[in-house]
């Protein structure tokens, strides 16, 4: 599949960046166990650029602005700050040689001032009345209206973010980094806030703006480092391409056309209808007007960046979240009312993502997770009491079928590896012949070889006729599965289109908010 | 350096080492107080521990036992199961109280008819009274979120101000001289709670207590509902996703903490008290939280932490009778006891290494 390729070939302006640029990565990489978080990254940031870091979850860029900031180290390559070495051992080391960062989550103290807040983020704090006038002055300076007086307790969250920029502007940063900062704001906070960014820049501040909001970064930004898997796939002028051009290069092009005979599309099972669910926390998402119908026979892929409502559309399929009467129905009875137990026992199970402490209790034998959710409709609880030779045989089933590497079923399960506990927790719903099953994430986090086996299982189940809902960030696995694709984005579900011939940049704009949904997002 | 490295597994050995050591550690360390305090300190420890059941006065003070550890077991074994689900009820005691006066107020309404059903009553009068109270803050907790462990906390001070008025107002006793109180239910047939084999100190309630550690192990290793407190104390998301709801469960474990709580209240009301007054409560709510976590919250582990318990109160008693000890005594050597044991708790989810940090 052929996609243009943006080398760093258009770093011929005149003036050699390598020289004047504010902060250079040369080749940094840097490893975890099992993952190669960043892989040969060179980039440089000029003076007075809002330069973004664009990537899907996963991709690298948290980090390497860790890196940056001197949270993590790099296993090899060479980084440079006004030309010279960086290599901050910590955050105090990086912000001394004029790095700053907002990050997505503030660290302020609800009960304290806006200035004694900023006064316990400074190495050495002037006297209060100073600092209040400062904070004063550069709030004025850069159009954010901002009182030191006032209670954190009081702030929005964009008054909140607005303490932490200026936090970071009182160090006279050369580079300030941004962590996602619109994902908190209203439009119109966010307007605000890259009128700041403007201003920022006009005076020589070079920033690091990281998101993977495609228009936002096309509206604002004056360069663009695009990552995946870890790697630099090209660097460019936001405003010369369109978001399509961009999202093809975020999101890539490995797609593989896969087999999907045996399968029969048959009755609708499960029908979801405009579903709303408030956030259930502060940094939760709220799913808007959700509709959806799952099939007999077939995969339903929902694609995404983490953090637009996948979790939260999951509890609502499972039941830990209820809706409006009538609106989540099973083979035509209404379940939006009943609880996970119920919704077990009527045929719609459920596989969460975070494997350790929502889909399994981390301390538990795997004995004692099969009566997390089997314990109805594998009859191992009878009249409340358990049954624990039945539980055994049960864990030893899924065990056996799923080839999970444990030495027995009296394992507690933090003891495997995440592959095992993933198949482990796949195979008890899978084993529990569901009507309807929904998993988060399958695979997230796991080797290649379990990662097969899981989606072997789902496959399996949608061909002796249940309906399975996959909802997933990685594309090549949606494609792999599903029959019919939509995108979750900030709390709304496009309208599912078959897999079959979505060609990438259709995906990748589904995903971007781009397209269909832009009036949506104002 | 030392350094703490946390276990991959929780070590069922250090599980079980951890309450002896500190009942080790605070023998020492009460020794070493007793010795500053210009006592002998070996002759203490001998009085507190050991005179209570072997000494010259054991046939008077060994009854005493079940009679203190009976509502200790009791209480603690409801306490035990809230705090499996992360529920924390700290007001047992104000449940105690609530239960012992609405017991009470049952004998005394029917005062002075004999009636076979009056004892009944008033045990499910007492129960329902330290589960009403617990539903107190349980429903604060589901509606509004409040701290259980402050609002319960709180509502023991109210208890023992509705335990004063009650002895110096509705519930006072007409021929009592104008001495605050109730009537004495003992010598009130119908409702007395007498002992019930001489010699032993074993009245209802502590039969109340042995049937309590044996329906508690039930429920929490046989029982769908024991599992899903488990379930919900270690990873209350999981439990949700079992189809838990936290706010029946909130409900259920105060309720039941409160309603063991309250009929430990009628069953002292009724026998070894005899009496409402204005000093009812005498601490039992509060030593039982120390004896739900000297049992490591296991039902065996809390009979057995419930009858140690019991020995300090006595042995302080008795330490203070013949040694002239102070009266504080007895609450030192349960801080301390509750101390040690947290402390030592570490080593069950910690190991000790020399080395240099990473």
């Amino acid at each position: 599949m052929g996609f243009p390729r943006y080398q760093n070939n258009d770093l011929t302006k005149g003036t050699n960046l390598a020289e004047t640029a504010v902060f250079r990565a040369e080749r940094i990489g840097k490893s975890y166990p099992g993952v190669r978080a960043n892989d040969d990254v060179s980039f440089a940031v000029a003076p007075g650029e809002i330069h973004a870091l664009l990537g899907e979850n996963g991709a690298g860029k948290s980090t390497l602005v860790k890196m940056i900031y001197g949270l993590v180290r790099p296993d090899d390559g060479q980084m440079f700050l006004m030309g010279q070495p960086h290599h901050p051992a910590d955050p105090r080391a990086a912000r001394a040689a004029g790095v700053a960062m907002v990050f997505q989550h503030f660290s302020l103290f609800d009960a304290l001032t806006v200035a004694e807040n900023i006064a316990l983020g400074m190495e050495n704090p002037p006297p209060r009345r100073t600092l209040s006038d400062r904070i004063t002055q550069v709030s004025h300076e850069f159009g954010l209206p901002l009182n030191p007086a006032r209670r954190i307790a009081t702030l929005s969250a964009g008054e909140r973010q607005r303490v932490e920029i200026i936090r970071c502007l009182l160090q006279n940063p050369r580079l300030l980094i941004m962590d996602e900062p619109t994902s908190v704001l209203t439009p119109q906070e966010a307007e605000l806030l890259f009128a700041t960014l403007r201003k920022l820049a006009g005076q020589g501040t070079a920033i690091l703006y990281i998101s993977h909001k495609l228009e936002e970064i096309r509206a604002h930004c004056d360069r663009a480092t695009i990552l995946r898997g870890g790697k630099v796939m090209g660097s460019a002028d936001p405003r010369a391409h369109s978001a399509r051009e961009l999202a093809a290069m975020m999101v890539g092009g490995q797609m593989r056309e896969i087999d999907r005979s045996g399968r029969v599309a048959g009755d609708v099972l499960l029908q979801m209808e405009n579903v709303s669910a408030p956030a259930p926390s502060a940094e939760g998402t709220a799913l808007k007007g959700i509709s959806l119908a799952v099939r007999s026979g077939e995969i339903l892929g929902i694609g995404g960046v983490a953090g637009n409502g996948q979790e939260e559309l999951l509890s609502v399929l499972s039941g830990e979240v209820l809706t409006r009467p009538g609106s989540v129905t099973l083979e035509g009875r209404d379940l939006s009312q009943a609880g996970p137990e119920a919704r077990r026992l009527a045929g719609l199970l459920a596989a969460p993502e975070d494997r350790l402490g929502h889909a399994a209790v981390p301390d538990f034998s795997l004995t004692d997770n099969t009566l997390l959710t089997a314990g109805g409709r594998k009859v191992l609880v009878r009249n409340g009491m358990i049954d624990h030779r039945a539980a055994r045989a049960f864990a030893e089933e899924v065990i056996k079928g799923y080839d999970v590497r444990t030495p027995g079923p009296g394992t507690a399960a933090r003891a495997l590896s995440g592959g095992n506990l993933q198949k482990f927790v796949i195979g008890r719903e899978v084993m529990q012949a569901p009507r309807v099953l929904a998993v988060n994430q399958p695979t997230w986090g796991v080797d290649a070889g379990a990662a097969a086996a899981v989606r072997q299982s789902l496959l399996d189940l949608a061909r002796a006729g249940a309906g399975v809902i996959v909802i997933s960030q990685d594309l090549d696995e949606l494609m792999e599965l599903s029959d019919r694709f939509c995108a979750l984005n900030e709390g709304r579900l496009s309208d599912p289109r078959p897999t079959e011939g979505l060609t990438l940049d259709e995906i990748g704009l589904m995903l971007g908010g781009a397209h269909g949904m832009a009036e949506a997002q104002i | 350096m030392m350094m703490l490295i946390p276990r991959t597994e929780t070590s069922t050995g250090w599980q079980i080492a951890t309450p002896i050591m500190a009942v080790l550690a605070t023998m020492i360390t009460g020794g070493l107080l007793f010795a500053i305090m210009g006592y002998d300190p070996v002759a203490a420890i001998r009085t507190i521990f050991w005179d209570p059941l072997f000494g010259p006065a054991a046939s008077y003070s060994r009854p005493q036992l079940l009679v203190k550890a009976g509502p200790l077991i009791l209480i603690a074994s409801g306490l035990a199961i809230g705090f499996r689900a992360g529920i924390w009820n700290i007001g047992a005691e104000g449940q105690y109280i609530i239960g012992g006066i609405c017991g009470a107020a049952v004998a005394l309404a029917a005062y002075p008819g004999e009636h076979w059903w009056l004892f009944p009553a008033m045990i499910a009068a007492g129960a329902f009274g330290g589960w009403a109270w617990a539903m107190i803050p349980a429903m604060l907790r589901n509606r509004f979120g409040a701290s259980e462990i402050l609002v319960s906390l709180m509502l023991v001070y109210v208890a023992q101000k509705v335990a004063a008025w009650m002895a110096f107002g509705p519930l006072k006793n007409p021929e009592g001289f104008g001495f605050p109180g109730s009537r004495n239910l003992q010598q009130y047939p119908s409702a007395s709670n007498p002992e019930l084999i001489a010699g032993t100190g074993a009245h209802w309630g502590v039969f109340a207590a042995a049937l309590a550690v044996l329906a508690t192990w039930v429920l929490m290793s046989r029982h769908i509902r024991g599992f899903h407190i488990r379930a919900a104390g270690l990873a209350p998301r999981a439990a949700r996703f079992a189809g838990v709801r936290p706010e029946t469960l909130v409900a259920f474990c105060l309720g039941l903490s409160g309603a063991l709580a309250g009929l430990a209240g009628i069953f002292e009301a009724a026998g070894p008290a005899g009496q409402i007054t204005d000093s009812f409560g005498s601490g039992y709510g509060f030593t039982a939280i120390i004896v739900a976590f000297l049992g490591r919250l296991n039902p065996v582990g809390i009979l057995l932490a419930g009858l140690l318990l019991a020995l300090t109160y006595i042995g302080g008693e008795l330490a203070q009778l013949t040694m002239q000890l102070p009266a504080a005594t007895v609450q030192v050597f349960q801080g301390m006891l509750l101390f040690f044991l947290l402390g030592f708790d570490l080593l069950t989810r910690f190991r000790i290494t020399r080395g240099v940090p990473a």
